[in-house]
């Protein structure tokens, strides 16, 4: 006789990082179904984006996500630049490429650290977050920012790599770095009793990524070959020997082995980049974007995220629309959580390394009374008032900070 | 496959039914086509020709909501855009669940934004907003006013 339960997890659980809900209807210790309710991260940036000239889309869209915070940006300027077919010049080619590779390595990291987490093998989590910080330093040194770099813009990028600084970058990637990945690996790949937890279990088949349309490591660990690095290429992408990292078995091991494979990739990609980097300008200086429709993607760490762009002749778009590869990949729960135990459902959920502020693409509202408690407005004007306490604190006089501020901060 | 070969298979199968094709470039080719022949086009490319569905973009204008399905070719870089337009009056349209099980979410949520419904969709819940959203008030719809405070939001 069959007595299932339903198990109600989220919107807010100490467990997750974002919020979500799940409802897992469970039959003893089986899952039989999964309810997934999102929305408590909708933000309306698509709304938003066209009000937003091109130039101030591309810093909304880099606040999608705070992790894949460069491949927003990445897959818009694509498809803004697919509009008027602009070329891009090659050294600003370079330096993307080098962004969106690093990025993939941080998150990665990252990824590995959480995993690590939720299977309770916290050695893990600790090691991989502590070799992730070297790759945010090498973001300090290129871009002035550990997340948000802001590097993209239509035509190019918005900063230049100093040429003496690429030793340093080369050393923290391959000194420090790849040890590390080397390390993750033994220690992943080798371990019985993470092959014991992980291997068959969430097995996506290779048949319902492709009904499901999955993307990314997601993927290529159900042997679904799809890179659109590869596929099409854009920035410098076909300019290196680089191999898209294949599994057959779909499990979360699986998963797992295709992002550390993934990382030795990216490291070849940036190892070249860095090495063959042309001198010339870094900006096609676009002055105006032609009506028409603009299509744009890049492989972000979680799969291919997508931007469609359509453009009116004005500075800013009738229709943006923004697909984050999470988006894909989450429905097939359906098919990876159902006949699983309670056990296991975390870890194949952490699987596909959701992102949910990106699912949902700001704005705070008291759910009670209906009430705004920080607008779009106030959030910038809080902004603003903590660099103004900030340049206070360092010594700077009333003058000097509403000179550089433009207005005085109250 | 080759692009060649793309263009002449879905020319040759679907003979008369394209109503405007639009060779854009290398990589991007765009089909308009009659909405009641989306299913039979979404079969055709998705499982006989091997097609990865990539996503659903829908776009507002004054009478009619317009649908862009992509789908990718990804051994040749190649994106296929098939685009119907489905009147504001009588805004049905099939669903592709049937086809693919990767369409249901984005129809969920050109559903709640743009009020397309989709006949056969098995759970049209909303899948962004919130349960007690008013009915026949579509966000992404041009004459939907961002500022307007009585929604939950």
């Amino acid at each position: 006789m069959s007595h299932k339960v339903t198990i109600p997890r989220g919107p807010y659980h100490p467990l997750q990082e974002e919020p979500e809900f799940y409802k897992l209807i469970v039959d003893g210790e089986r899952v039989v179904d999964i309810d997934v309710r999102i929305g408590w991260n909708h933000r309306g940036i698509e709304k938003l984006s066209e009000s937003k000239s091109f130039d101030q889309s591309a810093y909304l869209v880099e606040r999608i996500c705070g992790i894949c915070s460069t491949s927003h940006p990445f897959a818009f300027v694509n498809a803004v630049e697919e509009i008027d077919d602009i070329k891009v010049p090659e050294r600003a080619l370079y330096i993307r490429t080098i962004t969106g590779e690093l990025e993939r390595l941080h998150s990665h990291m990252l990824w590995l650290g959480l995993a690590g987490h939720f299977l309770g093998y916290n050695t893990v989590f600790m090691w991989a977050w502590r070799y992730r910080e070297p790759i945010l330093d090498v973001f300090e040194a290129i871009s002035g920012n550990r997340n948000n770099y802001a590097m993209m813009k239509v035509g190019g990028v918005r900063r230049d790599i100093d040429d003496s600084e690429i030793p340093y970058y080369k050393k923290v990637l391959n000194d420090e770095l790849r040890p590390a990945i080397d390390m993750f690996k033994g220690a992943v790949l080798d371990d019985p009793v993470l092959a014991a937890r992980l291997k068959g279990v969430g097995v996506l088949s290779k048949e319902d990524a492709v009904d499901y349309s999955v993307l990314g490591p997601t993927a290529r660990a159900s042997g679904y070959d799809i890179d659109v690095r590869r596929d099409e290429p854009y920035a410098t992408y076909d300019r290196m020997k680089w191999d898209v990292i294949l599994c057959r078995e779909g499990d979360v091991f699986a998963k797992a082995v295709v992002r550390i494979l993934e990382m030795y990739e990216s490291l070849k990609i940036v190892n070249y980049c860095l090495d063959n980097l042309p001198g010339g300008p870094i900006d096609a200086n676009v002055k105006q974007v032609s009506p028409g429709d603009g299509i744009g993607h890049h492989e972000a760490p979680r799969g291919e995220v997508f931007h469609m762009v359509r453009c009116d002749g004005t500075n800013r778009p009738v229709r943006h629309k923004v697909r984050a590869p999470t988006f894909m990949n989450f429905p097939s729960f359906k098919k990876t959580v159902v006949g699983e135990t309670i056990a296991d459902a975390t870890i194949i959920l952490a699987a596909i390394d959701p992102c949910y502020c990106c699912t949902e693409r700001l704005q705070a509202i008291d759910h009670r009374n209906n009430k705004t408690v920080f607008d779009a407005q106030k959030m910038i004007h809080l902004s603003q008032h903590k660099t103004w306490d900030l340049g206070r604190t360092m010594g700077f006089s009333e003058k000097e900070l509403t000179e550089r501020m433009g207005r005085k901060i109250e | 496959m080759d692009r060649t070969k793309v263009v002449t298979t879905i020319k040759d199968r679907f003979d008369g039914r394209i109503k405007r094709f639009y060779d854009k470039s290398a990589g991007r080719i765009y089909i308009d086509i009659d909405k009641k022949d989306l299913v039979d086009f979404a079969r055709l490319i998705f499982k006989d020709m091997g097609a990865r569905f990539n996503i659903a973009t829908a776009a507002d204008h004054p009478e009619e909501v317009e649908i862009m399905y992509h789908f990718n070719f990804d051994g040749i870089g190649l994106i296929v855009t098939v685009r119907i337009y489905a009147p504001k009056k009588k805004c049905k349209v099939e669903s592709l669940l049937p086809v693919m099980k990767g369409a249901e979410w984005i129809e969920r949520e050109i559903h709640e934004l743009f009020g397309v419904e989709f006949k056969n969709h098995p759970d049209m819940k909303p899948l962004l907003l919130p349960d007690d959203w008013p009915k026949n008030k579509y966000p992404l719809r041009k004459d939907y006013k961002l500022s307007s405070k009585q929604e939950p939001c």
